[in-house]
Parts: structure tokens; C-alpha cells; sequence
């Protein structure tokens, strides 16, 4: 017998005894599937924890509070574009001085007498904004400050990979630093711009309308910093409250109503060119 | 300043118009350019194969198992850009382990599994494994070891237990063609399920996605099995290479058609975001209108157009199909970049621009992303190595 030939014989000899001894391939799928339930098991069990905190998360997000809903409104026509708001926001809530990260900022309007337009922030307009255009080419300037619109149909919230953006029972959009993986999904689905990568702690950060202070039964740092009482915030469920009166009375807008985010921002005198 | 804040400084410098002040700096950069790359590659390759194992396409035969090891291949490190891009890498798990079931790139994460553990490695392991058997009564020492533990313990190579590989390899990748549809579209859903954004936001998006991943998976085949037989000094088979090139000229038309018909769409309804994407689309003339347009479109749908009517000498159409690989890699390279990057560069407040310059070093830099495009090569090599299609008792022809 040739030496090729004979090894291969020699070889499917063995074979044909491990074959004996080997298990078999419904042996192999019976071990890979209970070694697979084993550890979809263990993902659970070992982690009772961070579950328990998603129910509960997940339910107080689908159970809003029925006596407590938190909004916002601002009065453009009280906003002197001082900054004094976007300042206390920054020093409040550690937010980076640098001129990217902002939890709140103002925007200079100017519609020129050509009807053309320009807006501008300068450092979020920390440092007061002054006006740019020669006064004969201004058919009309004023202030819009920004900042999240807690939408109660966030779009930030949807797109979480893992529910880290989550909905207070009282309807304020926050973020769990926690369990934020920071990949920046929300903030590219945020249709105003209120969210940065904070590049101290590289999860999200945004507005939590000063949520430590609302429990201590304080106002946002913003609303207390606005010399002319531009900001307001309330309880939107509260039909007799201020918020819900100004809101009424003024006939309140919001921002890009036509995405369908259900914003609980509300501005007095919003201009059609507002962005 | 800080250094780290130097580049922010840089682009605020070339802010044009108004933008929102959070936006000077993009959150995804080139990492997340090279993930809907990277499993474009993995689905087209993929497709490529089961045209020869589902749809019966003789001709592809010889690269049937070069699809499948490189879709694996490419497949390994498909998160690997995601995951070094994340503010908290170490996190990475909790999206599986606690999934957000409303978020698009939670159940990425599952249908990557599924793809990687129920179709691609099973699939692979059929293929290979009575090969594994005999290869590990050949080979001595570590290797053998390496094989007798791939084949899992299974040793039974009997006529009766190969064909049931056989059945078992065909229905995975019966079952494997959806999901790769699945794979690639669901990456397109992550940009075009984005409201806020209304150059990402489109139905059509998955479907541009899918097809933009079968030109690329193919003309990565094609490069690859050109590379391979160069470096193995065999002959290519111009059947072979002419099906690739067939197969690739009909796809790149749909793609670029798929394309086209959204561009058109866009322009057309001239929405309220039509102006500021009419800029950006100037704006992205290297990427768009030379790379993606001039170089990966219509210079490979013209050459491949003519070798549908007329047939050069094996010669020319074998630099012809390299550099054509090349072309579509480039081009679809590209398309990734006008999406991603593109999509950042407006604000949303549609009144203005920034501007991205992508780092050498960093987690985010140029060089890491070479090195993940790196990485996938080696895995190919080593498994070529591994599981060399060559030496396979079917293959012995080729």
C-alpha cells in the first residue's frame, strides 16, 4: 500500500473509532443551548439591581404624576439678552465654561430692513449680547433664550439605547450619569441642539430645569438669575397657577411644533423666523 | 486653552451662519463613518456567497468561502468603532443587558448577534467541518489540537452526517440572506428613523443602506480574491471575475438609481430644509460629487456597462475589475462619509455650518481608525490560513 494511501486509511480507521466515542451533533446543540439559557440566566440574575431600576424607571415614565407636570414659559418681550440666566445655568450645574457646552443660552435676533436675517450667540450670550448691525439696517432685533424643551414626546428619550434619558413622574427629561454609555445617539436626535457630550464626565448633559432644586422647593437657577422675570417655570396641571395663565393669556407658542415632540417650553411673542 | 479644546476653538474660528452653540464640535466622527462601512462590508460579502449557495450561480463558486471568511472577518470588529467611540466604553454591555427596547441602536445589538452566533459562524462550521476532521487527523501538534477543537467533538464524517452539514449550511444560508438584509438595513434605519435630522431622515434610507452594502461586500470579494490568487500565483477564473463584475454593474445601478431618486425627491418637494442641503451638498464636493459620484459610480457603471456588450482581453479586464474594486471601496467609502459626517456639518437650526477635521491621534483619530480597518485583514489572513478554501475536498479544482 502506497505511504498517502495508508495514512489515510490509518486515519479513517481512528475516525471511525472516535466516532464511537464522540458525541454526536445533537449531543453538541443540546449542550450549546442549555450553556446559552445559562447564561441568558445569568445576564438577569446577576443583575437584579439595575432591572428592578429599569421597571421602576420604565413605569414612572408611563405613569406621569396626574397632579404635578413641570413647564416652562419665557417672555420674549421681558428677555434683555443679558445672559445673567445662561451665566447662574453654568455655575449652578458645573457646566464647562468653554463656549460648547450649554445647558441654556440666548440668541440675538436681528431682521434686517433688506429682510434678510441674522442670529448670533456669542458665548451662548454669557457675556451680554450687543447688537452687530448698524441701527438704520434693523427692521427688528430681540432675544430668544434656549434651552431644553422637555418635550412630554422626547425624541431623545426614543432613541436611548439604554433608557439612561429617562421622564420624572412629574414630566422632566433627565439623564441617569450613571448608566449614560455616552454615544451621542440623543444628541443627534434632540432637534434643538439642548444636548453636548459633557467632557468631564463623557455621558450626555442637558437641562434638568434645576431639578435638585424644584424637589428642595427652590426655582431653576435661570428664573432666579433673570433680572426682568422672563422665565417662568410651574406645575402645567395646575389649571389656576401662573404658568398655565400666562401661557393662556398670551397664546404661547412653541418651538418646531410641526416635529410632532410635544415641547412643555412655551414662548410669548415667538417670532415665525425663530429657529 | 486647553489642548483638548483646541480643535473646538479651531472650528468655532470657521462657524459660517448660525449654529446651535452645543453643535460647533460633531459627536460622531470618523469611528462612526467606518461602522455602517464595516457592516456594509460584512452584508454585501455575505450576499456575494449565498448568490453561489442559495441561488445557485455556478460561476461564483470560487469565492464562495473568500465571501464568507471575509464577511466574518469584517463582522468581528464591526463594533469595535462603536464601542471605542462611546464616552464610556466600559458601558457598552448595559445596552444589551438592559435595552432600551424604543431605541433603534439597542436592537442593533441583537441583530448583530444574531448575525455573528446563527448565521455566520454556524454557517462557516458547517462548511469546514468535515475538513476540520480530516485536517486534524494531518496536521501534528498545535494545529491539530486548534482543529479537533473547531470541529466541537463532532467527528462523524460519513457520507449521511456531511450531507446533513450540507442541508443544515444551505438552510442557514437561506435563513442568512434576510437577516443580512436585516443587518445592514437596520444601520440605515439608525440615521433615517432620525426626525431632527433631515439629511439623514428618509424612509428610503435602509434600502439605499442595503444596496450601498452589497456594491461594497462585492467589490471587497472581488479585491480580496484578485489579492489572494496574486499572492497564491494562481490563475483568477474570468468567469468567475466576469459574474462578480456582472453582479456588481446591476447593483451599483439600483444603488445609484436608489439614489437618485432621493435626491430627486428632495429637490422636487424643495422642503424647508432643502436650502441649507443644497449648500451642504457644495460643500461636500470632494466627498460627494468626485469620490462618491465621479470616481465610485459613474467611472465603474461606464466600464462595467461595456464589458456587458463587449468582452477586452482577460488582460485588461482583470486591471480593469482591480481598479474598479478599488473605485466602489472608495466611493462607498464616501457615502458614508456625506451621511455621516455631512449630516453634522448644518445645524438644526438650518441657518449655518461647521466644519470637521479629522485627528491623527486619539481614540477618534485617523490612525485608530486605520488600525480597525487593519484588523479585520489579519483576522482574514489568519483564517485563510486556518481554514484555507484551497485545500478544501471540493475544491480541490480551484
Amino acid at each position: 500500500m502506497p505511504s498517502s494511501a495508508c495514512s489515510k486509511f490509518l486515519i479513517q480507521n481512528k475516525m471511525e473509532t472516535e466516532k464511537d466515542k464522540s458525541k454526536t451533533r445533537r449531543d453538541f446543540f443540546k449542550a450549546s443551548a442549555l450553556v446559552a439559557t445559562g447564561l441568558a440566566l445569568n445576564a438577569v440574575v446577576m443583575k437584579p439591581g439595575r432591572a428592578a431600576a429599569e421597571i421602576e424607571r420604565a413605569t414612572a415614565a408611563k405613569i406621569p404624576d396626574p397632579d404635578v407636570q413641570y413647564g416652562f414659559a419665557i417672555d420674549l418681550d421681558k428677555c434683555i439678552g443679558c445672559g445673567n440666566c445662561a451665566k447662574a445655568c453654568k455655575i449652578e450645574n458645573d457646566v464647562p465654561q468653554e463656549p460648547f457646552y450649554f445647558r441654556t443660552w440666548v440668541e440675538q435676533y436681528v431682521v434686517k430692513c433688506d429682510e434678510t436675517m441674522k442670529i448670533e450667540s456669542p458665548n451662548g450670550g454669557i457675556d451680554g449680547l450687543k447688537q452687530s448691525v448698524s441701527k438704520e439696517g434693523i427692521e427688528k432685533s430681540f432675544f430668544v433664550p434656549k434651552m431644553c424643551n422637555h418635550c412630554a414626546k422626547s425624541p431623545c428619550e426614543q432613541v436611548c439605547p439604554v433608557g439612561a434619558t429617562f421622564r420624572s413622574p412629574d414630566g422632566v427629561v433627565l439623564i441617569d450619569k450613571e448608566y449614560c454609555i455616552g454615544c451621542g445617539y440623543c444628541v443627534q436626535s434632540c432637534p434643538y441642539g439642548c444636548r453636548y457630550i459633557s467632557p468631564i464626565t463623557h455621558t450626555v448633559d442637558k437641562c434638568t430645569m434645576c431639578y435638585h432644586r424644584l424637589k428642595k422647593g427652590l426655582q431653576p437657577a435661570c428664573v432666579e438669575a433673570c433680572p426682568t422675570g422672563a422665565r417662568m417655570q410651574g406645575n402645567l396641571r395646575d389649571k389656576d397657577g401662573p404658568l398655565v395663565k400666562f401661557i393662556k393669556e398670551h397664546n404661547c407658542r412653541v418651538l418646531k411644533p410641526h416635529l410632532n415632540t410635544a415641547p412643555k417650553l412655551f414662548y410669548n411673542s415667538l417670532s415665525e423666523k425663530v429657529i | 486653552m486647553d489642548p483638548n479644546y483646541q480643535h473646538l476653538y479651531d472650528a468655532l474660528s470657521k462657524v459660517e451662519g448660525y449654529i446651535y452653540p452645543n453643535e460647533i464640535g460633531l459627536n460622531w466622527g470618523i469611528l462612526i463613518v467606518l461602522y455602517p462601512y464595516i457592516t456594509g462590508l460584512v452584508a454585501g460579502a455575505f450576499i456575494l456567497a449565498s448568490l453561489n449557495r442559495v441561488f445557485k450561480v455556478k460561476a461564483l463558486r470560487p469565492i464562495y468561502e473568500i465571501s464568507l471568511l471575509t464577511s466574518f472577518s469584517f463582522l468581528c470588529v464591526a463594533t469595535m468603532p462603536l464601542i471605542a467611540h462611546l464616552g464610556q466604553p466600559l458601558r457598552f454591555y448595559e445596552m444589551m443587558i438592559t435595552p432600551h427596547l424604543t431605541s433603534a441602536m439597542a436592537i442593533f445589538a441583537f441583530v448583530y448577534l444574531w448575525y455573528l452566533m446563527a448565521v455566520l459562524l454556524l454557517e462557516i462550521w458547517f462548511d469546514y467541518r468535515k475538513d476540520m476532521v480530516i485536517w486534524s487527523g494531518e496536521k501534528k501538534g498545535v494545529l491539530r489540537l486548534i482543529y479537533k477543537v473547531l470541529t466541537l467533538g463532532v467527528y462523524d464524517t460519513s457520507p449521511k452526517s456531511v450531507a446533513v452539514d450540507e442541508r443544515l449550511g444551505y438552510i442557514i444560508t437561506v435563513v442568512g440572506i434576510p437577516s443580512a438584509f436585516l443587518l445592514h438595513g437596520y444601520v440605515g434605519f439608525i440615521f433615517g428613523s432620525l426626525k431632527a435630522n433631515p439629511w439623514w431622515s428618509s424612509v428610503i434610507m435602509p434600502v439605499v443602506f442595503l444596496f450601498s452594502a452589497m456594491v461594497s461586500g462585492i467589490a471587497l470579494v472581488l479585491f480580496i480574491y484578485m489579492i489572494i490568487s496574486w499572492i497564491r500565483k494562481q490563475k483568477l477564473d474570468m468567469k468567475c471575475l466576469d459574474s462578480i463584475g456582472k453582479f456588481l454593474f446591476y447593483i451599483l445601478i439600483f444603488d445609484f438609481v436608489l439614489e437618485l431618486l432621493d435626491t430627486v425627491h428632495r429637490v422636487y418637494t424643495a422642503e424647508e430644509s432643502f436650502d441649507i442641503i443644497s449648500i451642504l451638498m457644495t460643500k461636500l464636493f470632494f466627498t460627494l460629487t468626485i469620490g462618491q459620484l465621479l470616481l465610485g459610480t459613474f467611472i465603474p457603471l461606464l466600464v462595467l456597462g461595456y464589458f456587458q456588450f463587449s468582452k477586452p482581453k482577460d488582460a485588461i479586464r482583470k486591471a480593469s475589475y482591480f481598479i474598479i474594486s478599488i473605485l466602489v471601496l472608495g466611493g462607498i467609502f464616501c457615502m458614508r462619509w456625506n451621511v455621516v459626517i455631512g449630516g453634522q456639518l448644518f445645524s438644526k437650526s438650518f441657518m449655518g455650518f461647521t466644519t470637521y477635521k479629522a485627528r491623527l491621534l486619539g481614540a477618534e483619530g485617523l490612525l485608530s481608525s486605520i488600525v480597525i480597518m487593519i484588523i479585520p485583514c489579519l483576522i482574514l489572513a489568519a483564517l485563510l490560513w486556518l481554514l484555507p478554501p484551497w485545500k478544501k475536498k471540493n475544491m480541490e479544482a480551484y
